[in-house]
């Protein structure tokens, strides 16, 4: 069963092509079953190759299928590799799932839109460079797929590309990733020359013979790396792109900028542990990125109004917490929270986009409320998201991940109190902007009459993702609670695991108390501001905003940095050449041309004599050569 | 006999046909003109292959004369032609192939 | 013998300047067909009847012809427009007639230079030709018969083409 594993890429990719050549000549019930069936059948795929692994496990827990030699230059010689184990078998179950409910959803919400089958079309090609970069067997193919991804999303973001925000935020979403990608190519290029291969298990081996642990070329190679997961996942510096990629339509923002392309970053860094494993400094960073990046972000989204725009700095949160797991070793935390965070983040979005789409293309929460009564499904679905979000204990799957990750924080040599700190400060932000959403959009008095509510397509996937939401974490309880590890044995055939743990019980159960704690009284807080005395002015929408709210409110102000620190000087530097000077001996050449032609053309008048005349004359020269020369 | 001479005769012969066609701009006369030089060519044939004692240049003048009796119906059509679209005989009337 | 050559050569001569400085069309054929008939003279006395026999029968017999139907067709559209034309050639005469004054000088010079041999004339008859004709020549007289055939019908065509253009114009109809 493990052979059907080059069908997982495959069938979106094949589906993906008949899509684009034949798509617009389809009907819609075609292009449907085609763009969600392809990603369905690669799910199963998945499936059938999880259940070979789990049942009977291949040598050292990792498969591997080579397709063909991509090329051979002289001793690098590339292929098109597959291969599995348990880290990437969750991932690729994530995305095929994720990806799969988000299609069929997509079936009602893109239902009428006239680009129809290019949104399919995309979404296809998409998966299939998601699953190409998680089952790369070596670093060139996953940059392929790398670069496949950050393609879709730029095709995507920019859907309605009649619209100029999306135009903007299509471009601002590839140049700031392009940024980090090219700091990933040179890593490769570093790898590649010191090792003279990229196949992940060999660069991993002679990695860990060749540089000791904190060397310099180590950190450097790690810290490249670092740069493009960091652009890719929207992590600081490199974050400014992922809120505006809001402007896409919100099945997208559902697959690619919260379940699956943003932790692209994160798989990367988990995927080359063995090269960070030795850069002990880079993980720090990594860390840090990670526990900076989740509070910034938990900042602005408590600032937003658009309730796109909350989510996409919730994402941007979220990841900076898989980043904090992974740079204090906490690698299987990291895929847990990647894992239940696709499922409750793509549920927040897709029950988002159903209000958006009900109440005909409103954004602002504070046009929104009461849609408790009148969308329930939206409601009780969104309200299960936010509070698998806040890691709301016992119930929701985020508990658990969320409640591992800080665990691990606190226990790492690496962590310590600080770092836990942040991350538990990063809880209380996160319950707090989640229920902000829930009780503004959803409580008070009816502002915006509903226009159209949502068909099976779209209901499906959202109960299915409730269900998810609330129950993906038992596979994975603490030591607290139970103690069931089904999930670190499945990914610590793959990744290291966490080395040490808490000693008493009674800490474990302490920290998360506390933590369980700062999220309800959020929520308390949260509760009783929005809906307790005073309640109706701050739900006004013209509210005068402080300054603190407004420096959030910009996502801190990093748009405007790079805006006058790196996009003003290479527009005024730009302007200089308006002219194009370059271009002047070109055109030069071709005017000098022009002027030839203009002079020759008068030799040709159109007259027969003339042209008799021109032979004569040729004649008479030729025989005074021919004669007296 | 003096081949010589008639060789001349032959090249003078075509050489007042080529100013005719220089010269003259009604298109009948350039065709009279090319019909001169054509004989000339045609003569200059013949007086070769006499100087040689051999038949072929008479063959070869036989050949030209049939060429230009065929040249000369088909250009008279044309010219024929000329004069509907222009009114006029003019041959430098027919040079919209300019530019 | 070589007396009446050259005397037919300067009636060649002189009639073909005339002929192609004529205002009148017909004057220019006439003149015209006195040049042709010289150079029959001149062909004769080389020896060569048959060539002789085919430039009075072809070239001045039915070629000249059928330049006289012509003009005679176009009649006083012609004779307006040359006309007119006479006093532009004028000044564009001098170029040409330099042009040929020169190539000719190079054809005298030519074959001047090269020794030429005065030998007797011996006579071809038509019986030679014909052989030579329809033996080593065979190939170019079926490709001279083909071009024949294709004057003639691309004439035939041309010329009914126009005939359809002129009668529905003449009706008033849009070709």
């Amino acid at each position: 069963m493990l052979q059907v594993l080059w069908l997982i890429p495959v069938l979106p990719l094949a589906g993906f092509l008949l899509l684009a050549v034949a798509g617009k000549r389809l009907d819609a019930r075609v292009v449907s079953a085609l763009g969600t069936g392809s990603v369905g059948l690669s799910t199963i795929a998945s499936l059938l190759v999880g259940a070979a692994f789990i049942s009977t496990p291949p040598a050292g827990f990792l498969y591997t299928q080579r397709l063909w030699t991509w090329f051979v230059v002289g001793n690098f010689a590339p292929a098109f590799g597959l291969s599995v184990d348990g880290l990437s078998l969750v991932m690729i179950l994530v995305v095929g799932i994720v990806g799969f409910l988000i299609l069929l959803y997509s079936i009602g919400f893109m239902a009428g839109d006239e680009g129809f089958s290019r949104f399919f079309a995309y979404m296809n090609l998409f998966v299939g460079s998601m699953l190409i970069l998680l089952l790369a067997d070596n670093l060139l193919f996953l940059y392929l797929g790398w670069e496949g991804v950050g393609l879709c999303s730029y095709l995507l973001i920019g859907f309605w590309y009649r619209e100029a925000d999306a135009r903007k935020a299509a471009i601002k979403a590839f140049v700031v990733t392009r940024v980090g990608d090219a700091a990933f190519a040179v890593g490769l290029f570093m790898l590649a020359h010191t090792f003279g291969t990229l196949q992940i298990q060999e660069v991993a081996q002679k990695a860990a013979g060749t540089w000791a642990v904190g060397s310099l070329s180590a950190q450097a190679a790690a810290a490249l790396l670092l740069g493009g997961a960091v652009g890719k996942s929207a992590q600081l510096p490199l974050q400014t792109w992922l809120p505006d990629a809001m402007a896409g339509p919100t099945p997208v923002s559902a697959l690619i900028h919260a379940a699956t392309m943003v932790t692209a970053g994160v798989y990367l860094i988990a995927r080359m542990n063995a090269l960070f494993l030795l850069a002990p400094q880079v993980r720090f960073i990594v860390a840090l990125v990670g526990a900076v990046t989740l509070l910034v972000a938990g900042a602005s989204a408590l600032a937003q109004k658009d309730i796109k725009r909350v989510l996409a700095y919730s994402t941007m949160s979220q990841i900076g917490y898989m980043f904090l797991a992974l740079g204090v070793g906490a690698w299987s935390a990291a895929i847990f929270h990647f894992m239940t965070h696709a499922c409750f983040k793509a549920l927040l979005f897709l029950s988002a986009g159903v209000v958006i789409q009900a109440l005909d293309n409103e954004h602002d929460i504070f046009m929104m409320g009461g849609l408790r009564r009148v969308l329930p499904l939206a409601f009780w679905t969104f309200l299960i998201g936010a509070a698998s979000l806040s890691a709301l204990p016992i119930v929701t799957a985020g508990f658990y991940s969320k409640d591992m990750i800080l665990l691990r924080v606190w226990a790492s040599p690496e962590g310590g109190i600080w770092l836990w700190t942040a991350g538990l400060v990063g809880a209380f932000l996160t319950s707090l902007y989640a229920f902000r959403v829930v009780f503004v959009a959803f409580f008070g008095p009816v502002k915006r009459q509903v226009k159209s509510r949502p068909g099976l397509p779209m209901k499906i996937p959202l109960i299915v993702l409730s269900v998810f939401s609330i129950g993906a974490g038992f596979i994975e309880l603490p030591r607290t609670l139970g103690h069931v590890t089904l999930f670190s044995d499945l990914v610590e055939k793959a990744l290291p695991a966490a080395r040490e743990t808490i000693a008493s019980l009674l800490t474990e159960g302490a920290l998360q108390g506390i933590v369980s704690l700062a999220s309800l009284i959020a929520v308390l807080a949260v509760g009783l501001y929005y809906l307790g005395p005073a309640a109706s002015a701050r739900r006004a929408r013209s509210r005068a905003a402080s300054a603190v709210e407004r420096f959030w409110y910009s996502g801190w102000g990093f748009d405007w940095l790079y805006r006058n620190v790196f996009v003003k000087p290479f527009v005024n530097a730009a302007r200089l050449d308006e002219a194009d000077v370059i271009d002047l001996p070109y055109r030069g050449i071709a005017r000098i041309m022009e002027w030839g032609r203009i002079a020759l053309v008068l030799t040709q008048s159109g007259k027969v004599r003339w042209y008799v005349m021109g032979a004569t004359i040729g004649a008479a020269i030729f025989l005074l050569v021919a004669v007296f020369a | 006999m003096p081949y010589e001479h008639a060789m001349m005769l032959a090249g003078i012969l075509f050489f007042l046909g080529l100013a005719g066609v220089l010269i003259r701009r009604d298109a009948i006369f350039v065709l009279l003109s090319l019909e001169i030089m054509l004989n000339a060519a045609g003569f200059a044939l013949v007086v070769a292959g006499a100087q040689w004692h051999a038949a072929d240049g008479q063959a070869m003048f036989l050949f030209i004369l049939a060429v230009a009796a065929a040249e000369v119906s088909i250009g008279l059509a044309l010219v024929l032609w000329l004069f509907h679209w222009h009114r006029s005989v003019d041959i430098d009337r027919a040079s919209s192939m300019r530019g | 013998m070589t007396f009446a050559f050259y005397l037919a050569g300067a009636i060649a001569i002189a009639s073909t300047s005339l002929a192609i400085t004529r205002l009148n069309a017909v004057h220019a054929l006439l003149h015209l067909v006195v040049s042709f008939l010289s150079v029959a003279l001149i062909l004769l006395l080389l020896g060569a009847p048959f060539a002789a026999a085919f430039e009075v029968i072809i070239y001045a017999g039915a070629i000249m012809v059928l330049f006289a139907f012509v003009v005679m067709m176009l009649g006083p559209a012609q004779k307006a427009a040359s006309e007119e034309r006479r006093w532009l050639a004028l000044r564009a005469w001098l170029g040409p007639a330099l042009l040929a004054a020169v190539l000719v000088a190079e054809l005298i010079y030519v074959v001047h230079a090269a020794p030429g041999k005065a030998t007797q004339v011996a006579g071809i008859t038509p019986h030679q030709i014909a052989v030579f004709l329809l033996g080593p020549y065979i190939l170019g007289v079926e490709l001279v018969s083909l071009v024949l055939l294709l004057g003639l019908v691309g004439a035939f065509h041309l010329a009914y083409q126009l005939g359809k253009r002129e009668r529905s114009l003449r009706r008033g109809v849009q070709p």
